[in-house]
């Protein structure tokens, strides 16, 4: 469903992304780790087509959306739901008017179906009686899940999450990649996370990719990750100080 | 930059126009900058009806006060003091507000979800900049002339019949088109930048604050390089 093909990217001379391949089929999940500073963020952001690569293709259901442009490229955005590792949630706007948001300005629904409708999916991420905070008077955890609600809303084909569990404690890791789950089997979405929760994210990912120095060093099931030969990979997932990846 | 306003006002005559958001922006830009309007406004129509009094005085011309403190303020001070003080309170504020969005991802956000930023932030701040300068401009030459009444006639002594009888035989039409004129560019103006600088902010909490410093720099060097432009072009 998503191709991506020798994707290159560099700022201002510091090349970020080095030529990456990857796949993700349809209805899978697929989880992304690397090093922070590794450009995971960067490749998300190609994939929403909030940044222009320098050099190759990115294709959905074989349409090449770095080409896009105008109506074509917007009506491919609507099948897209975003969570942003910071949550980008919109500040002046209460949780609820948050997730909301997209069903106000983007569909005709009546003010009660949208009440509804979003009730819903606040009570989803367990913040049923939060709605009327504004994002800066919740905590970390509770804006990730504000995010996701507001994500779900337009009931999107693909969904991509940056670090959606970073800095959340052990019990809220387990919980929203539970949530994950359970709406994926329910809504059939197909899901790019990236995350650094080793080992929980073998248990959610239906595929793993290693991104490391700006290319996929390896993509496979959470087993193969595992008990992977590749010295990077064997490291990166045990976190040894020693070994090919140096600390800087 | 021109682009930028290019396609700002491009999507300005593309509807749907969020009327809700101008309001806002009315609101946000307009009403909050009303207290400080009205106080320099007529403190700077005191200070013109004391100095034109003296130097009137020297020529015996006193009864001219009227006519010079409105013409001075209509023309010139008005839109240019006003502008100035409505950018320190309101344009800095905008590029802050818009600099935040832009490094807390929330502009990403709008665009990701196939919403123009555009059309939500930059339009319907420079449509409130263009209805509410004039406003403002308006409120800050009645107050001015008050001031200058004030001062002149109450403090000073000069007849209070001449004082409005002289300004209405000297201001024409002309006079006010020109003011009206120059507080709408100036509300352009200041909006156009203040919100490509926060647009365009990047690197962080520091660039909010330098982004915020300079549109209120640019804007400020902006309106009074215009103002003498356009003063020149129409007097
Ligand atoms: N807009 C930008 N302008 C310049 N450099 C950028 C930009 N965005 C990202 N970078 C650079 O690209 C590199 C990769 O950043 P990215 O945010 O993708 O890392 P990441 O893998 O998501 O890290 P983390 O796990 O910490 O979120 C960083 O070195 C960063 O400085
Ligand atoms: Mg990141």
């Amino acid at each position: 469903m998503v191709e991506i093909r020798n994707l290159h990217k560099a700022f201002e001379g510091q090349q970020v992304l080095r030529g990456v391949d990857l796949q993700v089929a349809k209805g899978e999940i697929l989880v992304i780790i690397g090093r922070s500073g590794g450009g995971k963020s960067v490749l998300l952001k190609h994939l929403m087509g909030l940044l222009k690569p320098d050099e190759g293709q990115i294709f959905i259901d074989g349409v090449d959306i770095t080409q896009l442009r105008g109506r074509a490229f917007d009506q491919l955005r609507e099948r897209f739901g975003v969570v942003f590792q910071g949550g980008a949630l919109f500040d002046s706007l209460t949780a609820f008017e948050n997730v909301a948001f997209p069903l106000r300005e983007k569909t005709r629904l009546l003010e009660e179906a949208i009440r509804e409708k979003t009730l819903t999916l606040l009570k989803q991420v367990g913040l049923a009686d939060m709605g009327h905070k504004y994002p800066a008077e919740v905590s970390g955890g509770m804006r990730k899940r504000v995010a996701l609600a507001r994500a779900l809303t337009m009931e999107p084909e693909i969904i991509l999450f940056d670090e959606p569990t970073t800095g959340l404690d052990p019990i809220m890791v387990n919980a929203i990649h539970r949530l994950i789950l359970d709406l994926h089997r329910r809504i059939g979405f197909t899901a790019v996370l990236v995350s650094h929760e080793i080992p929980e994210i073998f248990g959610l990912a239906d595929r793993v990719a290693m991104l490391h120095h700006g290319v996929v060093v390896e993509a496979g099931t959470p087993e193969a990750i595992q008990f992977s030969a590749n010295p990077v990979v064997r490291q990166f997932i045990t976190g040894d100080p020693e070994g090919p990846i140096q600390p800087d | 930059m021109v682009i930028f306003l290019g396609s700002a006002l491009f999507y300005t005559f593309l509807p749907p126009l969020k009327w809700r958001r101008m309001i806002a922006r009315i609101h946000f830009i307009g009403a909050k900058s009303l207290l400080v309007i009205v106080v320099t406004g007529a403190f700077t129509g005191m200070v013109l009806g004391l100095q034109v009094f003296y130097t009137l005085r020297k020529f015996g011309a006193e009864g001219f006060l009227g006519s010079v403190v409105a013409l001075t303020l209509i023309r010139e001070l008005g839109p240019v003091l006003c502008a100035l003080m409505v950018t320190g309170r309101a344009g800095s504020a905008l590029t802050a507000e818009i600099g935040i969005m832009r490094i807390t991802e929330q502009i990403d956000a709008l665009d990701a979800m196939a919403l123009n930023p555009m059309r939500y932030l930059v339009v319907p701040s420079i449509l409130a900049g263009l209805i509410v300068f004039p406003l403002l401009t308006a409120i800050f030459d009645l107050v001015g002339i008050y001031g200058g009444y004030l001062v002149g006639v109450k403090l000073l002594g000069v007849a209070g019949g001449t004082y409005f009888g002289e300004m209405e035989t000297y201001v024409d039409l002309r006079d006010i088109t020109q003011g009206f004129l120059k507080s709408l560019s100036f509300g352009l103006l200041m909006t156009w930048v203040c919100c490509y600088k926060g647009f365009y902010t990047s690197h962080g909490a520091e660039g909010v604050s330098r982004a915020t410093t300079q549109a209120v720099v640019l804007s400020s060097v902006l309106i009074l390089v215009w103002d003498y432009f356009l003063g020149s072009v129409l007097l």
